[in-house]
């Protein structure tokens, strides 16, 4: 248990937001996580992207797992909806939440354990149902909890505290999303926030499934000279392949549509997502090619970040099942569900 | 940005706004940790180790401190500073004991100081100890200066002002009442080895307008306070106007009300704006029904068959251009009056310095005197308090003391006066375990206590019924708990920074931001909360290790509360205890460090000491 608390008070000449709210009113509780982690500076992220958009607490719900990182959904919007899961089932009940209420804004935060090993299947599916869900996977290659074994997401050569190296091949969520037909995939740094606000921000305006793996260091465990998810080896071997700006629908989009200017996507509700510099061999919104231009740079050491792939065009869970516009929950009983007379006229149908 | 020299103690006094503020530079936020703790002996010894006079000042000071309090930009109130400094004076137990050793074996100089008001006492103080004889003189019968004569016993209590003299007058000080000095030359002539003039501004400036000298019922306000301290005056009119609205109005204001004035008024010139009244004395004479009237000027005073009736005054509608304050007469009226006191200032008068002994004199009638070494033009001669620039207030003829006892020591020493002992530091890790600090790092929310006064209808009975009467225990407690530490500083070790963000995610108030490097005007723009308060410096680190960028502090609403340090990995952020070390007459500061092992070790250490200059005010 935490025996700190943040003090109530707050600059007084903190910014406030179309809302009124300042970010100290997106906060949560106390964080119980060692002091540095990198965790706790995706949770200010995160904060910041939310507040960035003006989104009201209650109209949002956070789903999260077991593991470090699936705690930090209660250090942040402290007044929103909640759902703490059974290890690496989050996807699952972010689809549930997401089907019953299609408006709220669903945020899962999950860890490279939830989400590469007891999870991975969830994570599989969800990306393939394309559910409207930003999905934060805080990534540090090891199992904090339980003292610091590898994780599924460990690189081959990387090694442990007490400097045993990793043999297994690591799986890598970005390049695994990918080839899932993931819409919007990108990859941050904890240590970065100018980079990962923006995406996060992206990623919630994102209609469907935007997984966002974050390079996340361990400092009890995994933020030594020997690691590979260390602040100072991610610090030295980052490659920011895909810069962005997200330009909400309010502003006006200038630079966007002049020649050569640098490419925009238009999000479906209007805000458009500015990639600031793109190579002239790749295109982050062409999936086969994003593949292989991110697969060579990690052949050589680099470790991507940015928003590597998106496809706004995609249809979401409620698109492909045709679902009313309507939130479920607002449905009345009586149509939602209409009893069994209704039922069995259904079952008379396939018989 | 040049990163942050915190080796030099400016930086980190600085930090401590309250200590910065005050003239004397007191050290308070160990003092209300030390009320806080119950050691209001200990509490009260620091402070008069730099102010001297705890007992007087905890109920009469000017309060630099307070607006200064950091506490004022974080919930509006600063702490009540002075009111505390009170308790410590009240609570504690005899400290004659831990007073300085005075030497039975004298040095042989022998030093004059010229007037026994809190400047001169200072001198003494600090002289006393190193084993001069000091003479002091003083005209009235009693010593205390002002402090005695013109602040009314309702507000600072013989006993109180009684105990703190002796314990400068029992060191041993040949006090000479009843002496007044009529002629430098003559007392040059006597053979000291220096002189102290601390006789202050003891004369009241004059109204001449009309009628001013047709009748026996105006008063100069710093005379008539003396006379109702020596009993001369005992009553005065139903109706009395006071004319101007400093202290000494609301000190006449509120004796009035004492003697038999029913009818007051405090006539001012301008608005409350701009007032020179501190702001509290202003509330306490209102409580006591003193009428306060803004934008009146005196005009003339009204003489019926000998007899002052009235004055009449213009009204006055005040308009600024180009930041000049202008005035035109709305209309004139008279207000009726039994009683008049001007209050409308001092000024000093020397008709017993002679103009041609070496003591340069300027247009004003004010001797040339040094601000740092407080010398005047003639080598040995000193002036100190009042008496040096004019009033102010009794913390600043305090420290005009301190400074004036250094100069006379070097003065006796044959050391350039020029040559000031050096101010030091030490800076000491005040982390004692897990969430466990040597300080109540907790923010408390309280609201300012508010002091309790005596009702109204007991207050008048008496001339010497204290009004204040002081903070209970439980108002202490919550006071205490109000301060923000501000000397328990957020120490920076760059080398050892990993740049994970924790501290600056977890500032409740947004003091923290890493970013690159540039120039002050540009850094302060790129903060994590906009810089409200220029005049608080900004912290700047050298490069940190991994991006060559910066940490950048704004300090100024920093709460002290040491998250950072908390959610520091690497303890590159610490709290560390900043003590200001203050050199006195003879006392240089002991820091048990060489300063050239102290940059060696910045950083590296937990505790570190160092030395250096604070320009004199």
């Amino acid at each position: 248990m935490t025996s700190i608390s943040k003090p109530p008070v707050r600059h007084p000449g903190l910014p406030r937001n179309a809302l009124g709210l300042t970010t100290r009113d997106y906060e949560g509780g106390m964080s119980t996580l060692c002091a540095g982690c990198g965790h706790d500076s995706i949770t200010a992220a995160i904060i910041q992207a939310v507040w960035e958009l003006d989104l009201p607490p209650h109209r949002a719900a956070k789903l999260s797992g077991i593991g470090c990182s699936s705690k930090t959904t209660a250090y942040f919007m402290r007044q929103s909806h909640g759902f703490n899961a059974v290890h690496g089932r989050m996807p699952a009940v972010a689809s549930g939440v997401h089907a019953a209420n299609r408006e709220l804004v669903c945020i899962g935060v999950s860890g490279d354990g939830d989400s590469l090993s007891i999870g991975l299947g969830q994570l599989c599916h969800a990306i393939r149902r394309n559910v409207d869900l930003l999905y934060v996977l805080e990534n540090n290659g090891v199992y904090g909890l339980t003292k610091g074994q590898f994780s599924a997401s460990a690189d081959v050569g990387s090694k442990s505290k007490r400097g045993e190296p990793n043999v297994q091949p690591p799986i890598d969520p970005v390049l695994l999303a990918i080839t899932l037909g993931a819409t919007f995939v990108a990859r941050g740094f904890s240590g970065d926030k100018k980079q990962l606000v923006p995406i996060l921000k992206a990623g919630l305006t994102h209609r469907g499934f935007a997984l966002v793996d974050v390079i996340s260091p361990c400092v009890t465990f995994n933020d030594h000279e020997a690691s590979t998810k260390s602040y100072r080896f991610t610090r030295g071997h980052r490659h920011e392949l895909a810069p962005v700006d997200f330009i909400p629908v309010t502003h006006e989009i200038a630079a966007a549509a002049e020649p050569g200017a640098p490419l925009p996507v238009t999000m479906h509700d209007g805000s458009v997502v500015r990639f600031r510099a793109v190579g002239e061999d790749y295109d982050p919104t062409n999936r086969d090619a994003a593949y292989a231009h991110i697969r060579r740079l990690q052949s050589q050491g680099d470790v991507v970040t940015g928003l590597l792939f998106i496809d706004e065009r995609a249809a979401d869970m409620h698109s492909v099942n045709g679902t009313v516009d309507e939130p479920l929950t607002g449905v009345p009983y009586e149509q939602l569900c209409p009893g069994s007379a209704a039922l069995e006229a259904l079952q008379e149908e396939y018989r | 940005m040049q990163p942050t020299d915190v080796t030099d103690p400016r930086y980190y006094h600085k930090v401590v706004d309250c200590q910065w503020g005050c003239p004397a530079h007191t050290n308070v936020p160990e003092y209300i940790r030390l009320i806080a703790q119950g050691r209001y002996t200990e509490s009260y010894l620091l402070n008069r180790a730099s102010n001297v006079f705890p007992g007087i000042l905890g109920r009469t000071c000017d309060r630099p401190c307070e607006p200064a309090c950091r506490r004022t930009r974080v919930d509006g109130k600063p702490v009540a500073i002075c009111r505390l400094k009170r308790v410590a004076a009240d609570l504690r137990d005899d400290v004659r004991e831990f007073l300085p050793q005075i030497p039975a074996q004298k040095n042989g100089k022998r030093i004059a100081l010229v007037g026994a008001g809190p400047a001169s006492l200072t001198v003494a103080n600090d002289l006393m100890p190193l084993g001069y004889q000091c003479v002091l003189f003083e005209k009235l019968d009693r010593p205390g200066g002002l402090m005695r004569t013109n602040i009314p016993a309702f507000r600072l209590p013989a006993n109180v002002l009684d105990e703190e003299v002796a314990m400068i007058l029992d060191m041993g000080v040949d006090l000479r009442l009843g002496t007044p000095i009529t002629s430098m030359r003559a007392l040059l002539s006597q053979g000291y080895d220096a002189v102290f003039v601390g006789s202050g501004a003891p004369k009241g400036k004059e109204l001449d307008v009309p009628g001013r000298w047709d009748t026996d019922r105006i008063h100069i306000g710093i005379e008539w306070l003396e006379s109702v301290h020596f009993e001369h005056v005992t009553s005065i009119g139903e109706r009395v106007l006071i004319i101007g609205v400093g202290n000494t109005a609301m000190d006449c204001c509120r004796s009035s009300r004492r003697l038999g004035g029913r009818d007051i008024k405090v006539m001012a010139r301008r608005s409350r704006k701009y007032f020179k009244a501190s702001p509290w004395e202003l509330d306490d004479a209102i409580e006591e029904g003193v009428e306060i009237v803004e934008n009146h000027a005196p005009k003339r005073f009204i003489i019926e068959n000998g007899r002052l009736t009235g004055m009449e005054f213009e009204r006055l509608r005040w308009t600024e251009t180009d930041g000049k304050q202008r005035s035109e007469v709305i209309d004139t009226l008279t207000i009726p009056c039994d009683d008049v006191i001007l209050a409308i200032g001092q000024e000093n008068a020397f008709p017993w310095i002679e103009r041609d002994i070496g003591i340069e004199f300027n247009d004003a009638g004010m001797p040339i005197v040094d601000r740092m070494t407080m010398e005047c033009s003639r080598a040995g001669v000193f002036f100190g308090g009042d008496a040096a620039w004019g009033p102010e207030n009794i913390i600043w003829a305090v420290e005009h003391g301190h400074q004036a006892a250094i100069s006379i020591h070097n003065h006796c020493e044959r050391v350039p006066l020029t040559e000031r002992p050096a101010y030091g530091m030490n800076l000491v890790s005040a982390k004692v375990g897990m969430h466990a600090w040597r300080y109540s790092n907790d923010y408390s929310p309280a609201p300012r206590a508010a002091m309790t006064h005596v009702e109204l209808t007991q207050r008048f009975q008496k001339l010497n019924v204290e009004v204040e009467l002081g903070f209970t225990a439980e108002q202490t407690a919550h006071e205490v708990e109000r301060c923000l530490n501000c000397d328990i500083q957020t120490h920076f070790t760059a080398p050892l920074c990993i740049e994970c963000d924790a501290c600056v995610d977890v500032c409740p108030v947004n003091c923290l931001t890493i970013t690159t490097d540039g120039p002050e005007e540009d850094l302060r723009t790129r903060l994590s909360a906009p810089a409200l308060n220029l005049r608080q410096e900004i912290y700047v680190s050298a490069a940190l290790p991994q991006t060559q960028r910066v940490m950048v502090k704004d300090e100024d609403v920093c709460l002290h509360c040491g998250l950072c340090a908390e959610r520091c990995p690497t303890a590159a952020w610490d709290m560390r205890e900043f003590e200001l070390l203050i050199p006195y007459a003879g006392r240089r500061v002991d820091f048990g460090l060489r300063s050239a092992d102290v940059n060696a070790r910045v950083g590296g250490s937990d505790r570190q000491s160092a030395v250096g200059d604070l320009t004199p005010r």
